[in-house]
């Protein structure tokens, strides 16, 4: 994992620093609540519907164990014990007050943590994919260039009043689980003819009010360029994206409206100039300090068949569809990737308690080198089990009830806080999301519908990411009545589509019993072997459209 | 953003959150700001609530509350409720967390 060197340190101490004394000025009156907010912002403060919540950042989803047990004292402490994981695999806290800000942010500066760049119009924390450095077929860890990214974008001058924010994401594998082209930049790292490694660039992904499916402008761009050539991407969104208008402002806009031909034109003439100029080319050395940080856990030796496995998911069931559905392929012999549900049957998809983090941060001590991911599906996961030990993982997980074995079924849905918590919210998405998790309780018709991903936001910001799911559930407001509008075909990999609106929105009485007319009939039509999103961009939208109108 | 209040609502309540905490407050008869809906003073008409408002300022000069706002409210059973889902859920806590927040703390919060 990346250690913080003293530069680092350094500076998150000086922020804690620079942040109690804004704080201690805000309540004492020095500071007017127009000029505090901001300064709040800026460290990951905002202030909800019930009362603050902070936002904390988890650079590209990984956590050291001692992390995330200082994440559960900080939500017995200052919090109602417990968190929230976000789709930015971020974590937030819903109660904390202003006055213990300070401490609190103490404490987590205590182990390398801190909440810069979880807001404001920055580059935000970099995404990744939660099995890097474990991933089957990855090319390279994809860590390695989101800690460059990260470094070289903290604090940048140039980057620090952008536009409007700007999300990164980075994916090491030809599956995307890290839904790349959503997010401003998307980096896919590929390997060319030579072997050489380099990044394919997307840009102009994003969700909102206007979603948008990100456009390839490079299809290899060397290792030792890249810096330049992101800063390239930036500076042309720095002259031309649009400040007069928060709807216009993203990097989406600029792209669709200059078009990819002329963005891509823009791109290289700057990178032209930049590599002119060679300072941003990367030293090898900084790069091999980088990568070394994530070099490979020491793995043992082991058969990739383990008996100890083979007899327990023969002996328990329970087990066995766990493994079915949690646990997913390692590139080292005898080893696996568990993923952990945070979205038990009737739960709040994401939520997380203080007891349980302290029992992952174990499990992951114990049995996975002492470090997990977070998702941003919401879930974790232990990149690095043997599978010797899984059924051992199991039953401390299930004693926790952290063992739902739903991963990538219709009960793993993403949902936003929405009217529960969020002052921005429209409608509530976490009762629907248990609502449907209850209704598709049995884990055997789970198994029948396979593969199928539910996501609800709360309004058209689209945290929930609504747009990309396969059944995409959007709150709207209807005269201070919560209505819901459905989507369907959304995909957030790399078959990345927007899905379409499938006709009036339904209230909430009326949502479950669509969700169900829904799957129905993709049961009905759909062929051998065919997940929900091969059926509808087999069949349209039509037999849904029928199925769920018509009749009524 | 959802609609915090009705143009031409009747009846209307002025809330807040506190800064230090940023939990939820309301404002009362007597100027002092409570945590609870139902000890909010309650302004009918459009001058009462431009009036109510107006009693914030001094409260927002003192930085003891932020975001003050006026919305709609009801009276029944000799209970103040607020009309729209959002205020119910601001007065109440998070429906999804019935042991969290005013809910579990007062009486008189209603669903
Ligand atoms: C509760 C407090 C939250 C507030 C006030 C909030 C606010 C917003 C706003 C205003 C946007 C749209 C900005 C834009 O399009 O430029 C946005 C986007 C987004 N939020 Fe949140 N959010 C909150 C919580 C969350 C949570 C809990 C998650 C994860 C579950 C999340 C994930 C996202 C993502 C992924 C986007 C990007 C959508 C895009 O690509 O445009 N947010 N948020
Ligand atoms: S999608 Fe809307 S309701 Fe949901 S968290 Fe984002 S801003 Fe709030």
């Amino acid at each position: 994992m990346y250690r913080y060197d003293e530069f680092d340190q350094q500076l998150v101490n000086e922020r804690v620093a620079q942040f109690r004394g804004q704080v201690g000025r805000r309540l004492s009156g020095e500071l007017t609540e127009d000029e505090f907010k901001p300064l709040r912002l800026m460290n990951g403060v905002y202030l909800q519907l019930h009362a603050y919540m902070l936002r904390i950042a988890v650079p590209y989803g990984t956590l050291s164990s001692k992390q995330l047990r200082m994440l559960a004292h900080v939500g017995r402490k200052y919090d109602r014990g417990y968190g929230h994981f976000t789709t930015r695999q971020n974590l937030q806290f819903n109660w904390p007050a202003l006055k213990d800000m300070p401490d609190l942010l103490a404490e987590l500066a205590s182990v390398e943590m801190h909440a810069i760049q979880t807001s404001g119009n920055c580059i935000r924390n970099v995404t990744s994919d939660q099995y890097a450095g474990a991933a089957k077929n990855e090319i390279e860890d994809p860590r390695i260039v989101s800690e460059i990214i990260r470094q070289w974008s903290t604090f940048h001058p140039e980057f620090s009043f952008l536009p409007r924010k700007f999300k990164i994401a980075v994916s090491g594998t030809p599956d995307d689980r890290a839904a790349i082209r959503v997010h401003d930049i998307g980096i896919q790292i590929v390997q060319n003819g030579k072997g050489e490694i380099g990044y394919e660039i997307y840009v102009g992904g994003g969700l909102g009010r206007t979603p948008m499916i990100g456009k390839k402008i490079a299809g290899f761009v060397p290792k030792e360029d890249l810096l330049a050539y992101l800063e390239a991407v930036m500076r042309v969104y720095n002259m031309y994206g649009r400040r007069d208008n928060i709807y216009k402002a993203r990097i989406k806009i600029l792209v669709h409206e200059i078009g990819v031909e002329e963005m891509t034109r823009q791109v290289e003439a700057e990178f032209a100039e930049l590599r002119k100029a060679g300072a941003l080319h990367l030293p090898q050395e900084e790069v091999a300090r980088i990568e070394a940080y994530f070099r490979p856990p020491s793995h043992e030796n082991l058969p990739d068949d383990s008996a100890e496995l083979n007899k327990a998911v023969l002996a328990d069931r329970g087990f066995a569809n766990w493994v079915k559905s949690n646990v997913a392929q390692h590139k080292v012999p005898g080893y696996a990737i568990v993923n952990i549900s945070l979205k038990p049957i009737g739960g709040v998809p994401g939520d997380c308690t203080s007891d349980q983090m302290d029992a992952v941060a174990d499990i992951a001590e114990k049995y996975s080198f002492d470090e997990l991911r977070v998702t941003h599906e919401q879930n974790l996961t232990l990149a690095h089990v043997r599978k010797k030990d899984l059924h051992a993982v199991y039953e401390l997980l299930k004693a926790h009830d952290l063992a739902t074995p739903n991963i990538g079924l219709i009960t793993d849905q993403i949902a936003c806080p929405g009217l529960d918590y969020c002052a921005l919210a429209n409608a509530r998405s976490i009762p629907l999301a248990q609502q449907i998790s209850e209704r598709f309780a049995d884990i055997e018709r789970q198994h029948e519908i396979g593969e199928l991903k539910i996501n609800t936001s709360g309004c058209i910001n689209a945290c929930g990411h609504h747009h990309v799911g396969h059944i995409g559930i959007l709150g709207v407001d209807k005269k201070g009545v919560e209505y819901y509008q459905v989507t369907l075909g959304g995909a957030a990999d790399e078959k990345t589509a927007i899905g379409d609106i499938v006709g009036r929105a339904f209230t909430e009485d009326e949502v479950v019993d669509a969700i169900e007319t829904i799957v129905t009939t993709y049961i009905g039509v759909r062929q051998n072997g065919e997940r929900f999103i091969d059926t509808y961009r087999r069949v349209g939208i039509d037999p849904f459209k029928e199925s769920l109108y018509e009749t009524h | 953003m959802a609609q915090h209040t009705r143009k031409g609502a009747q009846f209307q309540a002025l809330t807040a959150n506190r800064l230090s905490d940023g939990i939820v407050v309301y404002l009362a008869a007597d100027d002092r700001w409570s945590e609870s809906l139902q000890d909010s003073d309650v302004a009918e008409g459009k001058e009462a609530a431009d009036a109510l408002l107006a009693r914030a300022t001094p409260s927002v000069d003192r930085n003891e509350v932020v975001e003050p706002y006026l919305f709609e409210v009801s009276r029944e059973d000799g209970g103040i409720r607020a009309v729209s889902v959002r205020e119910t859920i601001r007065q109440a806590g998070p429906t999804v967390r019935r042991d969290l927040g005013k809910q579990a703390e007062l009486a008189g919060v209603h669903d």
